[in-house]
């Protein structure tokens, strides 16, 4: 690979009924979003860990998004509230400790909103190439 | 060690235009796990399943991993394919490596190295997955309805007619509900007795029908196909089966000053009682707070007067416990009390009604025989003014009324000022509404008739208050329209009350773990495709319960309900959907959480011995996934302290296993 | 210095043991030194007079041991609870962990534990004799004459900004009912939120680099009571011995305070027991700031059967975008 342009990778976990459908949508819909974006599917964003979170950025990402079925809209009625709740405590945590916020999303897709998937993608993916490389995460525990 | 093979699919150029597929299929070869990896023009073509069946046996693979388009259109394919190769259909991972790959990248660098990543992603999962075997539960063949309006009427004719027994339990002594009040119905204008009461004939003649009139849901347990349900049946102090109906008892009984639920305590019954001539089942109750001979022993005289001996005043509740294979509630709805709006002085003056008493003074079989007298001096009204919307529409943070629009009040109330034109044309009639919502077939016709043809006063705007004086009711009113306001001295005054669910249906949602809105409506699994089930697996919603409705649409939500009933029951099994909870008993600290986080009540409790290293028993109390009830959401798998909760299919290991292939 | 005397807890005990109320005693006993009090089991009045100890050091809280001593002893274990115990004790209850029927709890009222960090920077090294009197008397090997202290001004963190002298939950209560306090126990908290991310990061960098993961935080804490710890578990994806993975490592102190965040009662025991001083109950009091903040006040254990805020909701919450909208002067 070259090294002459950074590029950031990014995680985003998808829930199956809504953000991911909305990912293939703006898939038929020949949409482009950066290649640094990967997809985990998952049936609900409620089944989204912390620890998927933590482990993505310990493993290198430099940014991770989360998408979900707008609330109110989830398939399994109140899975993307908790969603709501659990994120916004662990990414207020990530920020107390210092860690850009910037990295972190929480964002609803719907599985008609590709257009809105790949612009969330495109913004997102912006923000985080301008952080540049997430070394924050990895480094916390190790005073330089 | 799986023995993992991939198959990169081109899908002509969708795939290979912007992905190098040998390159895809080369790079996954040296994946930990994978033994064989290929590529073909059209995967899920015949030729290209008959490569994966045939790479099955050649290799002995004990996963797949096609890299293609979206799991959303071919997942279930390919798993057929995997089965038919003899493998379990859940050892199959796609990679979206078109709709989320080749469709969204431009040049064939990036979209391959992008493709070699998700394929990646799904070797690291495959390699983590277990075959998973979907659960059966058996179906009790039966269905239970609550509430015997003309939803749960309707609901349980239709089960009953594909041949399955249906029980309705009704709290009421008879069926019939709301309807059986109503005199005429919109906007066809036919009696609501001549279409209600032959379906109520229906129900009393249907053999696979039976009704637990007077009677009450007291407990639910179980699951989808198999609830166990607890009903109460009332002690009525008659022998339901030997009543006749007669009447001989009504007639004789000597306590006849109490108020006639039925007509809305505008008129008296006696203590022993048969709410109207049509009543379903046409068997007398004695009221146990109005009898003399239940409260002090004294009287017998409707014992002494009845032929056929049914009388019974050591009658007990009777509990009466039933399995069913699915639950349809059709609780319906009451009008919200009046008592906080004193402005319309409804609690001063007996002329001020609502719309529902209003139904009973038009009705042949009413207080009044059908004649519109006043209820204060039984004189003919000549002005009367319906107020709309009262109680509806309000602001989310008054203390009184509801937030939503009652719905039918709009209908109705055009409905009551064409007939009183009708019969009664010297009458003046004033309607004040803040919006006139007709959205239904022939609705707003009818509305323009009453207008247009039947000369009713619509004014747009509110009555500000009603003031009893004399014999007028004097209300004040501004034409919004006209910007001016009105006086005007009514000798009636009408008001559309909101309506609101019955208060048996929250007590009987806990009992269900069935979900209700803030307004106590339930909740349907999705409001717009499932609008009929609740989110409780095999609890179905018909009528009112769930939203404000008028009859033709309770007719076919009702109708609706009962065939999704008819799917259920219709089945031997159920099968279920394999990609659900799990908990691992020896990390579980029965702490509750995953309990309080699951949306559809499939966590239980129970007490679990557990032999210890030094050979004494521990008694511990640990979570159980009803394997029938759980949807495979994941909100516990997260919610649980101890990781003890984990998903079938998303298993944490999986998830990490790909955060971790994607972010090498 | 404590209200109420050890002599009235042992004869308490010794009372209860007598008339077979309770068959033992979850009490604190002496250690090594003066100040390193352990949590001990006592069967009889002899041990008890023999070893049972309470002065200014007894700030172990015996909630959690109730799960372990719950399932191992016949009839009923008689504990003391410090107003900020019972806290732990209800969430506990309200987790199902132990038996409440198997319990007989005293409340005892707490004047506040001294940091024996507090006092030997007070003292210099060389601690080997503390008498806690009316003031704390300490005896080191350097000084001629033992130092006096007053209790007040070398309190741990945690009563520093107590949060309740109210018991929550007794069979039987010494001495008088308590209040809830106001306190400023969030003000730390605020004056890190206050800073810029990188000033925060630096902060936090200083304070984590130093764990040694030895685990006393995870060991003490009262919400830690998991039957298997996510961190010992091989199947959690957590667990990993190996040096060649840090996540373990770097996110330990992450993931254990967000596995508590919603069941942590913020009774300090993390940080009282921290070998290494980390302010650790820094990461607990924001979660709990937060949610006070964004779900509405809720102190779990206050009452048993609450529902936490992580596993409630309601359908206008914050969204997560806007958590960081205040608190940042650089946002």
């Amino acid at each position: 690979m070259q090294m002459n342009e950074y590029k950031p990778l990014i995680v985003a976990f998808c829930c199956n009924w809504c953000s991911y459908a909305g990912a293939d949508l703006a898939g038929n819909n020949r949409l482009n979003y950066p290649a640094d974006v990967k997809i985990i599917r998952v049936p609900c964003s409620c089944r989204v860990n912390p620890m998927f979170i933590l482990r993505a950025f310990q493993r290198g990402a430099d940014g991770v998004i989360i998408c979900g079925c707008h609330p109110g809209d989830c398939h399994y009625t109140s899975g993307n509230y908790y969603t709501r709740r659990r994120m916004a405590m662990l990414f207020s945590m990530l920020d107390y400790l210092g860690i850009e916020k910037e990295r972190t999303r929480v964002e609803w897709v719907s599985a008609a909103e590709g257009a809105k998937f790949a612009a969330t993608m495109n913004d997102f993916a912006e923000k985080v190439a301008a952080l540049g490389e997430n070394k924050r995460l990895e480094d916390l525990r190790c005073k330089r | 060690m799986q023995r993992i093979g991939v198959f990169v699919c081109w899908c002509g150029s969708n795939i290979a235009g912007t992905v190098d597929v040998q390159a895809v299929s080369d790079a996954l070869k040296n994946e930990p796990g994978v033994v064989f990896s290929t590529n073909y023009q059209y995967m899920c073509s015949q030729a290209g399943q008959d490569m994966i069946i045939n790479a099955v046996k050649e290799h002995n693979l004990t996963g797949i991993v096609v890299c293609s388009c979206s799991p959303r259109m071919h997942e279930a394919t390919f798993r057929r394919t995997a089965q038919a190769a003899g493998l379990n259909p859940y050892m199959v991972e796609i990679a979206n490596i078109r709709e989320q790959c080749s469709w969204v990248h431009k040049d064939i660098p990036t979209g391959t190295e992008k493709a070699i990543i998700l394929g990646k992603a799904a070797v690291a999962k495959v390699n983590l997955n277990t075959p998973l075997t979907p659960g059966e539960s058996p179906v009790t063949k039966r269905a239970l309805v609550i509430g015997g309006g003309i939803a749960g009427i309707q609901t349980a004719l239709d089960i009953a007619d594909a041949g399955f027994p249906v029980d309705i339990v009704e709290k009421k002594p008879t069926i019939g509900g709301k309807m059986a009040q109503l005199d005429k119905t919109f906007p066809t204008l036919d009696c609501a007795a001549c279409i209600l009461t032959p379906k109520m004939v229906d129900v009393a003649q249907n053999d696979k029908i039976r009704i637990f009139s007077y009677s009450e849901v007291t407990d639910v347990k179980g699951f989808v196909g198999n609830f166990d349900v607890t009903i109460k049946k009332n002690a009525r102090y008659v022998k339901e089966d030997i009543c006749t109906g007669c009447g001989a008892c009504v007639e004789k009984c000597p306590m006849k000053k109490v108020p006639n639920e039925f007509n809305l305590g505008m008129d008296n019954r006696s203590a022993i009682y048969i709410p109207f001539a049509q009543a379903v089942p046409k068997v007398a109750t004695i009221d146990p707070n109005a009898c003399n001979m239940l409260k002090n022993g004294k009287c017998g005289l409707c014992a002494r007067v009845c032929a056929a001996g049914a009388i019974d005043y050591t009658q007990k509740d009777e509990y009466i416990e039933e399995k069913y294979g699915a639950i349809v509630v059709a609780t319906g709805f009451n009008p919200i009390s009046m008592d906080k709006f004193d402005e319309f002085a409804y609690n001063q003056s007996k002329d001020v009604i609502t719309s529902l008493e209003f139904e009973r003074l038009t009705n042949a079989a009413g207080p009044t025989a059908g004649k519109l007298l006043r209820p204060s001096d039984g004189k003919h009204p000549h002005t009367i003014v319906f107020v709309q919307c009262v109680g509806s529409r309000c602001d989310a943070c008054a203390e009184k009324g509801k937030e939503y629009c009652s719905k039918i009040c709009c209908m109705y109330t055009a409905k009551h000022a064409m007939l009183t034109r009708d019969k009664y044309p010297d009458t003046d009639v004033y309607v004040f509404y803040i919006d006139v919502r007709t959205p239904g077939k022939n609705f707003d016709e009818f509305y323009r008739r009453a207008v247009e043809e039947y000369g009713v006063h619509y004014v747009k705007g509110m009555v500000g208050k009603v003031v009893p004086e004399g014999d007028k009711l004097k209300v004040q009113a501004s034409d919004l329209l006209e910007n001016k306001q009105l006086h005007i001295d009514a000798d009636l005054v009408v008001l559309a009350a909101a309506i609101e669910p019955d208060k048996s249906a929250r007590p009987l949602a806990t009992m269900l773990t069935a979900s209700m809105d803030t307004n106590d409506f339930f909740t349907e699994a999705h409001p717009k495709l499932r609008p009929v089930e609740s989110p409780t697996a095999g609890v179905f919603l018909s009528g009112a319960c769930q939203g404000p409705k008028d009859i033709p649409e309770t007719v076919s939500q009702a109708g609706a309900a009962a065939s999704k009933v008819i799917g259920l029951l219709a089945k031997d099994k159920l099968t279920g959907n394999p990609c659900i909870a799990h908990s691992n008993e020896l990390m579980c600290n029965g702490c509750s959480s995953c309990e309080r986080v699951c949306p559809y009540g499939a966590i239980t409790y129970e007490d679990k011995e557990f032999r210890m290293p030094d050979r004494t028993t521990l008694v511990r109390r640990i979570a159980v996934v009803n394997p029938a009830v759980c949807q495979g959401c994941g909100a516990c798998t997260v919610a649980c302290p101890s990781g003890a909760m984990d998903l079938h299919g998303f298993a944490s290991g999986q998830i990490m296993a790909e955060v971790d292939a994607i972010c090498k | 210095m404590q209200k109420i005397t050890q002599t009235q807890l042992i004869d308490k005990a010794a009372s209860l043991l007598k008339d077979g109320t309770v068959s033992c005693v979850l009490g604190w006993s002496k250690g090594e030194f003066d100040y390193d009090i352990t949590p001990a089991v006592f069967k009889t009045e002899e041990e008890l007079k023999d070893g049972f100890v309470w002065n200014d050091f007894c700030g172990a809280n015996f909630s959690k041991y109730l799960i372990e001593k719950t399932r191992k002893t016949e009839g009923k274990i008689l504990v003391f609870l410090k107003p900020c115990d019972t806290y732990s004790f209800n969430q506990l209850l309200t987790e199902h962990r132990f038996d409440r029927e198997k319990v007989y709890a005293v409340g005892i009222p707490c004047e506040g534990m001294v940091d024996v960090e507090k006092v030997k920077v007070a003292c210099g090294d060389g601690i080997i004799k503390i008498d806690c009197g009316e003031k704390i008397a300490v005896t080191t090997l350097y000084a001629d004459k033992p130092i006096e202290l007053d209790a007040k001004d070398v309190l741990l963190e945690r009563c520093v900004n107590c949060k309740s002298k109210k018991h929550v939950a007794y069979d039987e209560l010494l001495g008088e009912e308590g209040e809830v306090l106001e306190s400023a126990r969030f003000d730390e908290v605020e004056k890190l939120e206050a800073m810029t991310p990188d000033e925060r990061f630096a902060f936090w960098q200083n304070e984590l680099s130093r764990c040694i993961r030895c685990n006393a935080c995870r060991d003490v804490c009262p919400a830690c009571t998991c039957e298997k710890c996510v961190f010992n578990n091989p199947q959690s994806g957590v667990e990993n011995k190996s040096p060649a993975n840090s996540f373990e490592e770097k996110m330990f102190h992450i993931i254990r305070a967000y596995h508590v965040a919603g069941r942590c009662t913020d009774c300090g025991e993390c940080s009282r027991v921290c070998p290494q001083n980390i302010p650790l109950h820094l990461l607990n009091r924001k979660f709990i700031k937060d949610m006070n903040e964004f779900y509405g006040e809720y102190q779990a254990g206050s009452e048993v059967g609450q529902r936490a805020p992580l596993v409630n909701y309601t359908t206008d919450d914050v969204e997560p975008g806007e958590v960081f909208d205040r608190g940042d002067i650089d946002a």
